[in-house]
C-alpha cells in the first residue's frame, strides 16, 4: 500500500511526535508514506469564501502532484487534512474556480480534483482494517481508559469531509479499541477546542478547551487523543491540565512496540 | 440603508455564497454555536441582518472575533444557509480596508516568549491560521 504524503508545516516543527510515530507504525502496518518532494503549507484554515483564489493554490499543487505520482494523498494533520479534502472537492464542483486555478498554475494537464484524499486514520480503518491493526499489537494499553476527540476539522461539514458520522463518529474509538484500551465516549468530543482564538483572546480559548477536558474527566478519562496540534496545544495549554493529552499515532506507536509513550501511561497489563 | 451600504451587503452575501432566503428563522445555528454567550450578534441574526441589509451592524460586531470557524451551525443548519460563511466574509470586508488589519506580526514574538517560557510549544498552525484569520 502506497500513498504520496503531505505532512504539512506543523508536523515538520512542534509536531515531531506526530509525524514520527505515524511513519514508524505506517512501516510497521506495511503502508509505504512517501513524501511529496516539494509541497507548500495549506494555509491551516480553509478558505470560506469563494473568490480567494490564491491561499488556494498550495492545496492545489499538491493535490496535484499526487495525481501525477499515481497515488492517493495521505494526511494526517487535521487541518491540513480539512483543508485538503475541501479545496479538492472545490476542484471538482465549482467551474469557476477550477478554471481560475488551471489558468494561474497552468499546469500540463489540468486539475479538476481527481485525487483521492484520506486522512491516516481512514487508512487505519478502510485500507489496513482495525482488525488487522490488533492482530500487531505486542503493548496492548489494557483497561486504559482512553477519550478520543474528534474536534470539528476532521467531521465538518460531512457533506464534504465524509469522514465518519459527524454527530456520533466512532472511528477513534475503534482505533481505542484495536490498541486493546477502553473507548471513553463523551460529550464535547465533536465541539471546538477555541482553535485559532487561543493567539488574541486566550479566555475564549480557555473557556472552549474546559468544556473538552472536564467532560473527558468526568467521564473518567486517563487520556484524551487528538490527530490536530492546535487541538492538543489548546487542550494542554488551556484546557486546565486535568487529563494527559497525546496524538493518536503516539499510543499506535507504543502498541506496535516501536516507541514508548513519552510521559508515560500505566499499563494494567 | 445607503445605496452603498445595500450594494456591500449584496457584495458580502454573494461572496459567502451562501443563500440568505433559504433561512427558516429556526435559531438552531446560534443554540449549537460555542461562542453564543459571547457574542453581541448572534449567527442567525447575522443572516437576518445581510438579508436585511443592515451591513453597519455586522461590519462592527464583536462577534467576528467570537466565531471560532467550528462549522457547527453549517452542519447542523436545517436549511443548508452556511452562516459560518457569511461571518468570514462580513470579516474579510472588515478587514480588507488599509491599516484595519485585527492582528500585526509584532504581537507574535511577544505571545510566543510569553507561552514558550512556561514550556508551552505553540504550533505554527496556530500563528497561521490566526493570521489568515485576522488579516488580510
Ligand atoms: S462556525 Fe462560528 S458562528 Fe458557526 S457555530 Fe462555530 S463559532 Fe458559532
Ligand atoms: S440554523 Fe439555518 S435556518 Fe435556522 S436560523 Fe440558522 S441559518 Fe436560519
Amino acid at each position: 500500500m502506497e500513498f504520496s504524503y503531505f505532512p504539512g508545516c506543523t508536523l515538520k516543527t512542534k509536531a515531531r511526535d506526530l509525524d514520527e510515530t505515524a511513519r514508524l507504525a505506517a512501516e510497521a502496518l506495511g503502508v509505504t508514506l512517501r513524501e511529496l518532494p516539494e509541497w507548500q503549507c495549506c494555509g491551516a484554515v480553509y478558505p470560506m469564501s469563494r473568490e480567494e483564489i490564491a491561499v488556494r493554490l498550495s492545496s492545489v499543487r499538491a493535490l496535484m502532484a499526487a495525481r501525477d505520482e499515481g497515488r492517493p494523498l495521505l494526511t494526517l494533520c487535521s487541518a491540513c487534512h480539512h483543508v485538503m479534502k475541501r479545496v479538492n472537492h472545490d476542484m471538482q464542483t465549482d467551474e469557476g474556480l477550477r478554471t481560475k486555478a488551471n489558468n494561474y498554475l497552468q499546469p500540463d494537464k489540468p486539475y479538476a480534483g481527481e485525487t483521492r484524499v484520506v486522512h491516516y486514520l481512514e487508512m487505519l480503518r478502510d485500507e489496513v482494517g482495525f482488525g488487522e491493526v490488533a492482530r500487531k499489537v505486542t503493548s496492548p494499553f489494557k483497561g486504559v481508559k482512553i477519550a478520543a476527540y474528534y474536534g470539528c476539522m476532521l467531521l465538518r461539514p460531512s457533506a464534504v469531509m465524509r469522514f465518519d458520522n459527524p454527530e456520533n463518529p466512532s472511528v477513534m474509538e475503534d482505533f481505542i479499541s484495536a490498541i486493546g484500551a477502553a473507548p471513553v465516549r463523551f460529550p464535547y468530543r465533536n465541539e471546538c477546542c477555541g482553535g485559532y482564538v487561543a493567539l488574541d483572546d486566550r479566555g475564549a480559548a480557555r473557556k472552549a478547551s474546559r468544556r473538552v477536558t472536564r467532560a473527558a474527566a468526568q467521564h473518567g478519562a486517563e487520556a484524551l487523543i487528538t490527530a490536530c496540534p492546535l487541538c492538543l496545544y489548546n487542550l494542554k495549554e488551556n484546557g486546565g491540565g486535568e487529563v494527559p493529552v497525546h496524538y493518536f499515532t503516539e499510543f499506535l506507536a507504543a502498541a506496535l512496540g516501536l516507541k514508548t509513550l513519552e510521559g508515560g501511561l500505566a499499563r494494567a497489563s | 440603508m445607503r445605496v452603498d451600504e445595500k450594494t456591500l451587503a449584496e457584495d458580502i452575501v454573494r461572496m459567502s455564497g451562501t443563500n440568505v432566503k433559504k433561512c427558516m428563522k429556526c435559531g438552531k445555528c446560534s443554540a449549537t454555536c460555542p461562542s453564543f454567550e459571547d457574542m453581541d450578534v448572534h449567527p442567525h441574526s447575522f443572516v437576518t441582518m445581510a438579508e436585511e441589509g443592515d451591513v453597519a451592524g455586522l461590519l462592527k460586531s464583536k462577534s467576528l472575533w467570537k466565531c471560532l470557524s467550528c462549522f457547527a451551525c453549517v452542519e447542523r443548519c436545517p436549511r443548508g444557509v452556511e452562516p459560518a460563511h457569511l461571518i468570514e466574509a462580513v470579516r474579510f470586508f472588515a478587514l480588507s480596508p488599509q491599516g484595519l488589519n485585527k492582528m500585526k506580526p509584532d504581537v507574535v514574538p511577544i505571545f510566543l516568549q510569553n507561552l514558550e517560557e512556561k514550556g508551552a510549544e505553540v504550533p505554527q498552525q496556530l500563528l497561521t491560521s490566526a493570521f489568515r484569520k485576522y488579516s488580510k
